[in-house]
């Protein structure tokens, strides 16, 4: 039994937001933002939260894949912005869409996130434990910015994609590669509540994202190649099968780097960054979905997913469309 | 070394080889930016086994610097 993609659905907030924007606010401009990164404008929300977008794309994929909320048995939420500690996103999705006959819960992952949920989904269905599974990737990451950081301000946009998979005899995810390490240095950071109890008063840490930009690049340098090797070792498929990568979408420049001295890679990555900024785990759940709907793949299509990020983490999907 | 070390910025940041001296600006004379320099760092601390750490990075200006580096670092 395989985990079939039979739906796919993405959302952005309605406020795109150029990177003129931030000629205002900080000590930047347009060229030297798209020139080091390949972006070009991306989407703040105005007071939409992460289930409100997750909730907008879960509704287009289910459009997609003709089959309603309630035949949904699980659902799955990557994000690092959630609304709330508790209810979880994906229950709050779950909430406002009407899947009645769901579990839901979310996963902790970072810009990997969404290969986390594809992966724990894949599981279950395989295991004949569900049929229909919603995944959503998903976040308003604007709620975490220091714009006062031109490091990391300009980088992240807010926005999410869903997929519905259906159990299948037919392939669907052949296969998943997951992995994580000790970021020591503690090089991507977004902290939650101190310790505060009637034994101990800390003062409120700041609630904002920190990135060591150069640590970063060492890492995504060294797993991109890496991850997309992984998930095809043992299948029997190689580079030239694969019609279409989908990266986290991080930096152009970046993505260019690590695939620079492997010509059979290079003109197969899917890159939307310019238009839509860091979305995290928003990101290649949005790709994958606008990839579908532009027809940019047809069934029996191998792609490849690859996601990497804060943890550290990173994880990838060898698909058949 | 400074030759091997010409080579590397030549590739990395597509400038003729030939213009570049010991005195030249990464900068302003190779074009180079944050993500071009920290591209060339990986390249270098490869090739010559250092580690160049990240303060360091803001203190390396022009293609003399870079020597200097990374002979006080072998």
């Amino acid at each position: 039994m395989y985990g079939k993609i039979i739906g796919s659905g993405f959302y952005v907030p309605d406020n795109e937001v150029p990177n003129e924007f931030f000629e205002n606010i900080l000590e930047t401009n347009d060229e030297w933002i798209s020139s080091r990164t390949g972006i070009k404008t991306r989407y703040f929300s105005k007071g939409e939260n992460t289930s409100d977008l997750g909730t907008n794309a879960a509704i287009m994929a289910l459009e997609d894949s003709g089959i309603k909320a309630e035949d949904l048995d699980m659902i799955v939420f990557a994000t690092m912005t959630p609304d709330m500690f508790m209810p979880s996103t994906a229950c709050l999705v779950q909430k406002k869409i009407g899947a009645i006959n769901a579990f839901a819960f979310d996963i902790s992952a970072a810009c990997s996130g969404f290969m986390y949920a594809l992966s724990v989904a894949k599981e279950f269905l395989e295991n004949g434990k569900v049929k229909n599974v919603l995944v959503i990737g998903g976040e308003v990451m604007s709620k975490s910015l220091d714009f006062s950081d031109r490091g990391t301000a300009v980088l992240f946009g807010d926005g999410a994609g869903a997929v519905i998979l259906q159990a299948s005899d037919e392939p669907g995810i052949i296969n998943s590669y997951l992995g994580s390490r000790d970021d020591v240095k503690g090089s991507l950071v977004l902290k939650a509540l101190p310790v505060n109890n009637p034994f101990i008063q800390q003062e409120n840490d700041t609630n904002k994202m920190t990135m060591d930009g150069r640590e970063v690049f060492k890492f995504s340098k060294q797993v991109i190649v890496d991850t997309i090797d992984k998930v095809l070792e043992g299948t029997g498929y190689s580079y030239d099968d694969i019609k279409m990568i989908i990266p986290h979408q991080a930096n152009t420049r970046l993505i260019d780097y690590a695939i620079n001295k492997n010509d059979k890679l290079k003109n197969k990555f899917y890159i939307n960054v310019d238009k839509f900024g860091n979305t995290s785990a928003g990101s290649i759940a949005i790709a994958l979905s606008e990839v579908r709907q532009k027809k940019l793949v047809e069934a029996g299509d191998l792609i490849i997913l690859v996601g990497f990020g804060g943890g550290f983490t990173w994880g990838s999907l060898l698909i058949k469309i | 070394m400074e030759q091997k070390i010409k080579e590397i910025l030549a590739e990395e940041l597509s400038v003729d080889i030939n213009e570049i001296k010991l005195e030249s600006s990464l900068k302003d004379d190779l074009n180079a930016d944050s993500i071009d320099m920290m591209q060339v760092v990986d390249v270098l601390e490869q090739e010559f086994g250092v580690e160049v750490d990240t303060s360091e990075l803001a203190k390396i200006l022009t293609v003399a610097d870079i020597v200097n580096y990374i002979e006080s670092h072998k």
